[in-house]
Order: C-alpha cells, then structure tokens, then sequence
C-alpha cells in the first residue's frame, strides 16, 4: 500500500468491566486505505465494528494508537469526515431542505441563506429528491428519510464518507436503488468510502476491499479481501462473472465457521500485516505458512458449486 | 364521524349541565311559607326562615349576581369594594410575573444542569428537597425577608412554578438522542449554537409541558396565597366574600377561578403544540 490516505495503526478500545477488570473489544488493529476506495467492513455484531467507525468519525476515542487520515492525526470530529447513520439520524422539525442546509451552514459559515439553500439543493436533486424539499422526515419513507442522509453528509464535500448500516433498515428493493445510488456517486464524485454492513451481497457489489473480523470480544482484523469484480460492475450481471461465487463463498466461509476459530488456528496473526486475499489469483493468496492452499476458480470450472 | 361526535359530546354536556342546574335550583328552591310572623319581623329573618329557601344560592341568584359582576367588572369602591375584573387582574399580573421570573431562572439552569452530569449529580439532593415543599410554607419567610405581602405571593408564584420547569428541562435536555447530538459533533457545530439548533428543539416540547404545568400550579397557589397576604386578588375576594356570608360571590369566584385556569392551560397547550414536532 503506498498511498495510505486512511491509517488506523494499533488501536484498541476497552472498557471498564466488573470487578476491576477491563473488557477489550479489541486491540492492535491496524487498517488502512487508499484514496478513493470503498471499503465494506463484515463482522458478527459486538467484534467492534461500529465502534471502529465511530473512532474513524471522532466520536469515540480509542484508548491505544491513533488514526491518521490524508497525513494526519485526527482528534475529535471534523467536516472532512461525513457519516451516515443507520437511522439516518435526520432533525424532525427540520424540513428535507432544512435538515441539508444545516450541514451546509456549519461548513460553509459565512454563506449568506440564498447561497446555502441553493447548495443544499444541488444535493437533494443529486438523491433524487427534487420536490420534496419542504417535507418534514416523518412525512418521508424509510428510504427517502435514508437519502435525505446521504444527501446531507455528500453536501458538505466530504473527503470520505463513514456508513454504518446505512440500508439495513431498508426493504430489498429501496435498499437495492441507494446502493446503485451510492455507488455512482461515490464513483463520479472519487469518493473514500467506509461502510460497516452485514449483507454479503451489498459487501460485493459495493466494495473494492472487504475486510473481515472475528468475532469479539479481543475482535481481530483477520483478512483484507480484494473484490476481484471490475469496477464498472453491474447489478444485474454480477452474479454471472466468473469469480462472484467463489468471492461470496469465501466470506460466507468466513463468518459462519471461520470468525469463532480464526484466533485459536492462527496464533502467529500478525496484526499489523494483515493477510491480503485475492480470489482467482492464487500465486499471489495468503502464502501463510501452514495453511493448505484454498481452493479457487479455475477457468472451465463452476467455482460457485465446487467450492 | 368525527364532527357528529363531537356533536353527540357536546349535546350530552349540554344534558349534563342542565341536569346539574336543574337539580341545584330544586334543592335550594323556596317551599312556601313556613311560619306565620308579622311582615316586619319577616323582613327582618329572610326568605330562609319565612319561605324555607336554603341558604345555599340557587343558579338564579348566581345568575343574576353574575351579571351584575359582569356589567361591572372594573369598578373601585375602596379596598373592600372592588370589580372581578380588577381582582382578576391583580392574580393574573402576580401569576404572571412570578412565572415569568420562574421561566427565567428555570429553563437557563435546566439547561445548564442537563448538559452536565456533574451538576445533574451535584444539584439533584437540594432539589430533591426543595420540590416537595408546599410553596405556602414559604410566606413567612418571604414576608419577614422582602418585607412587603405583594411581593411576597409573587416570590411564592415564583417558588412553585420553578420546579416542573427545572426538572422537565432538565429531564429534556438530558434525554436528547445521542444521534441528533452526533450528527451536530460530525458537523463540528460549536457548543452554543448545539443548544440552540438541536439541544432546544428537541428538548422544547417536553419543556413546554413543564411549563403546562407550572402554570396549572402558579394559579392553585395564588387563590390561597392571596388569602393569607389579603388586600387584592381573586383569592382575597373569595376571603373577604367569605367574611361577608356572600356565598353568591364565592361560587361566582370559584367559577371565575376555573374559566381562567383552563384558558392559562389552553395558551400553553397552544404553544406546546407549535413545538412538537411528529417523528
């Protein structure tokens, strides 16, 4: 990785438990990303994986190790880092424009209220949401509530853009239109994204890397999977490409059996050089010492069957 | 449907309240005459004693006497002799000021206190013991400190309305989602304009209901405060009435004392309303 835009070096996260003792979600992690990325984070629930984001976004503080974003270390919040809440996290008695001039105002302070509005429209047209405007949140479906988010935190020009969840509330079919959504906006626009989801499909058509954690407590990042689809990928067809199916299997793999006996089969993980995985290359797979070579898609073969 | 509801709810008010007067003139109503005695001493005992009229007003006394009071409401004739709607004015302008002071102090420190742990921790045994006090037992310490029985009942409005304002303040303020508080943090919006751009509206409506019932409180409190202090006041009139065996005036007063309660209640409810916001 020569252009780490995203460095997460060391960084743990504990918490006072009963009796004295400390509870580690985890520790030692160490994470990074290029400009432009999007990276998808999977895990079971309680390995840490919010609380990862949060950091990233500055509302949490690790207890160990820093987190260095375009060169530097961050502390606290900052405009440059845009989240997008699971619950999308809108003010009610804010109307659609009004909940997206409000981000656009605490950027942009001297902006007089002609220039915002005209701004924050820019945005809600860019969603799709031309026209309602002046609707209030509780007037708006799960998914327009969840664009309005999306537009909110893309308005103020974000370097990356942090989601936790954002489409897990969401039925399949809305929750199918953001993502194309998402995903060409965070194309046109170049985009760094982090995005915590437990829907492996959503993983595969959005993310360039996928990194997949164990299960928590004493969480570890334990592989860096590269997607191997293109990056002009289609919805309709990516089930069809030739690597799809040992990709999905691979992570399925992941978190039904390998996530509870990652940390006793690999005691030797090093945290810090995180094995990268890349389907259908298999010279360049984990060359770990002592794990048998993984089966992987051979031109000819049906990958997703075999496997 | 719902218009012939509230059709149907009012005509069985209406039902109600003819039933209730009705019954009212019945029991008080004169039975005829009950002994024989010269005219002059007659005058003299009243239609209670010559006719058996009880001594309770029937609803036509009250009627009368009310309209009376209404075509009069702002005459002065001396401190014991004075219209309802003066009296009336002097408890509204008490309440009023002493809620306001109350408004003042409470929602600023409810503020302060809800935004801060430690002062929620701090804080929370003096108001423990200070909440449960009637705000009357209060008047002799006012009246020995201020020095002055009209300023005192505004001191005692003050004391008794503060409490619902500070703790559902507090209670608001503090129970602000933590989302709505993030999305201001991710915004890196400065600690003023958070409380007032997310902190206040979030937290308005259940201020307000405290404010609801602070007001309720203030106009329980001032009946009686203004009938330990005396001088004016609806609650002085209703005293001084009692003193002079005018029950007509009192039922009068009682009725008065109700109609601006529910108005004072309705104003807040109104403004509570333009606050809340649906999720």
């Amino acid at each position: 990785m020569t252009d780490k835009f995203i460095s997460i070096e060391g960084i743990a996260k504990r918490y006072p438990g009963a009796g004295g003792a400390t509870t580690t979600i985890f520790e030692n992690l160490w994470l990074s990303m290029a400009r432009g990325e999007f990276a998808c984070v999977i895990g079971h629930s309680g390995c840490g994986k919010t609380t990862v984001l949060n950091i990233l976004a500055g509302l949490d503080a690790p207890s160990e190790g820093a987190v260095i974003v375009d060169g530097q270390a961050i502390s606290g919040t900052s405009l440059d880092r845009a989240v997008i809440f699971q619950s999308h996290a809108l003010l009610p008695w804010r109307t659609v424009l009004g909940n997206v001039a409000y981000a656009v105002s605490s950027k942009w302070r001297s902006w007089d209220r002609a220039k915002v509005k005209a701004h924050a429209q820019k945005f809600i047209d860019l969603v799709g949401l031309s026209g309602a405007e002046h609707k209030r949140p509780s007037e708006l479906s799960g998914g327009m509530k969840q664009r309005v988010g999306i537009a909110r935190a893309l308005s103020i020009m974000p370097k990356m853009m942090l989601m936790d969840e954002p489409f897990s509330a969401l039925d399949a079919l809305t929750r199918g239109t953001l993502q194309d959504e998402v995903r060409r906006i965070c194309l046109e626009t170049g985009q760094t994204a982090f995005m915590i989801t437990h829907d492996v499909d959503e993983a595969i058509y959005l993310a360039d890397k996928i990194f997949l954690m164990t299960n928590g407590p004493g969480a570890v990042l334990a592989e860096v999977v590269e997607n191997p689809l293109p990056r002009d990928r289609g919805r309709t067809d990516l089930h069809r490409h030739p690597l799809y199916y040992a990709l999905r299997n691979h992570i399925i793999d992941f978190l039904v059996t390998r996530s509870k006996t990652f940390t006793t089969e690999k005691p030797d993980h090093d945290p810090r050089n995180v094995p990268t995985v890349q389907i259908g290359k298999p010279g360049l797979s984990i060359a770990s010492s002592g794990e048998e070579p993984r089966q992987t898609w051979m031109p000819g073969t049906n990958p997703g069957l075999s496997a | 449907m719902t218009a012939s509801l509230r059709l149907r709810a009012g005509l069985v008010s209406l039902v109600l309240l003819a039933a209730f007067l009705g019954i009212w003139h019945l029991a008080t109503r004169s039975t005829g005459t009950t002994a024989t005695m010269s005219p002059e001493y007659a005058k003299l005992m009243g239609l209670t004693a010559t006719q058996g009229k009880s001594a309770m007003p029937g609803p036509l006394d009250v009627g009368a006497k009310l309209w009376e009071h209404l075509k009069r409401p702002f005459y002065d004739n001396g401190p014991n002799d004075k219209g309802l709607g003066i009296q009336l004015g002097y408890s509204i302008a008490r309440v009023g000021t002493g809620y306001l002071l109350a408004v003042l102090v409470a929602i600023p420190l409810g503020f302060l206190i809800g935004m801060s742990p430690l002062l929620s921790k701090a804080l929370d045994p003096f108001i423990q013991v200070l909440k449960p006090i009637s705000p009357l037992a209060w008047m002799p310490l006012a009246l020995y400190t201020i020095k002055d029985s009209s300023v005192s009942a505004i001191f005692v409005i003050f004391i008794c309305s503060i409490w619902p304002m500070l703790l559902n303040t507090v209670f608001g303020v503090a129970s602000v989602r933590k989302e709505w508080i993030n999305v201001a943090r991710t915004l890196e919006v400065g600690t003023v304009r958070r409380a007032f751009t997310v902190i206040l509206p979030a937290a308005a409506p259940t201020i307000l209901t405290g404010m609801r019932i602070s007001i309720g409180i203030a106009w329980l409190v001032i009946v009686a405060a203004e009938m330990l202090v005396g001088g004016t006041g609806i609650g002085y009139f209703v005293w001084n009435e009692w003193n002079n065996l005018s029950i007509t005036n009192v039922i009068i007063a009682i009725l008065l004392i109700g109609i601006v309660g529910m108005l004072l209640d309705q104003i807040l409810a109104r403004f509570t309303r333009m606050v809340t916001f649906p999720e």
